[in-house]
């Protein structure tokens, strides 16, 4: 059998990953799917936890597809933020639009 | 002695953190949302070996079909932006990096405090068609989770909206566009 400390391993990498990502990408789009990657790390660990600790209690996987909304959601607006840029501003390099910044 | 589901977790988790660090360091847009697919399908995996076939087939179906293929599209829309001759990272890549560092220390930290972290997973006392009904009556109940499943649905809804009219070639844009 797998113990869980493999998936806990496992799903901390890809959550450190997904920092990395979302930290030092210039692009908003790569932003985004590191922000996905960072999801999916917690929902690995959510059903993880979930069949290993609490495998009679539902709650875990309801958490989980609320958290594929959440993400579909996200990646929804997300998009369209960048498209919605795109067409103003020409660029989707994150350093480039900084117009709320003072 | 491995087992074969050991194997087959051990070649997920490598293609899956192969294809996620290929997905931050990939200079090419395309190709990083393509190892984003390879990475979101290394998840379907362990939730298959973990029993949830559901949430595998909700991964495939949300993640790999919907959620890539919308960000294989803004790619192709907004390719002008960005080359791949391009600085891809930012200056401040090296503090992202001690971060990402930071992070994964102290999860695996914090991790090895908790109990159980060696458990065997406990069998399951119901089978894979009758842990699916009782997720879906439970959704559904009015005494359980239908409001979270509510709210979800409201949500989408919402950004469903909101990122039509974000991303709706207004006058004042093209207005815009007409004078650069």
């Amino acid at each position: 059998m797998i113990p869980l400390s493999w998936y806990i391993l496992v799903s901390a990498a890809l959550f450190s990953i997904g920092i990395y990502g979302a930290l030092a990408r210039r692009n908003a789009l790569a932003i985004l799917m590191a922000i996905e990657l960072m999801l999916n790390a917690v929902n690995l660990n959510l059903v993880a936890f979930w069949r290993y600790l609490t495998p009679n209690v539902v709650a875990g996987k309801v958490f989980v597809l609320v958290v594929f909304a959440v993400a579909a959601s996200e990646v929804a607006v997300g998009l369209a933020l960048i498209i919605s840029i795109y067409r103003r501003r020409h660029t989707i390099a994150v350093e480039e639009i900084d117009m709320m910044k003072w | 002695m491995l087992t074969l589901t050991q194997i087959v977790f051990l070649v997920a988790a490598a293609i899956t953190l192969l294809a996620s660090f290929m997905v931050v360091t990939c200079r090419s847009m395309v190709h990083a949302a393509l190892w984003l697919i390879m990475a979101l399908a290394g998840v379907a995996v362990f939730f298959v070996l973990l029993n949830a076939g559901f949430l595998a087939v909700v991964q495939v179906a949300v993640y790999i079909d919907a959620i890539a293929i919308m960000i294989i599209v803004v790619v192709m829309l907004t390719r002008h932006s960005m080359g791949i001759q391009d600085r891809q990272t930012n200056k401040t890549w090296w503090a992202a990096v001690i971060a990402a560092l930071l992070m994964f220390g102290g999860l695996v930290l914090m991790f090895t405090q908790a109990p159980l972290l060696g458990a065997e997973a406990p069998a399951l006392t119901m089978g894979s068609e009758a842990l699916l009904e009782e997720l879906g009556l439970a959704l559904v109940d009015v005494d359980r989770y239908i409001v979270p499943f509510e709210v979800a649905s409201v949500l989408l809804l919402t950004a469903l909206v909101g990122s039509i009219i974000v991303a709706w070639p207004g006058r004042k844009s093209q207005d815009l566009e007409d004078q650069s």
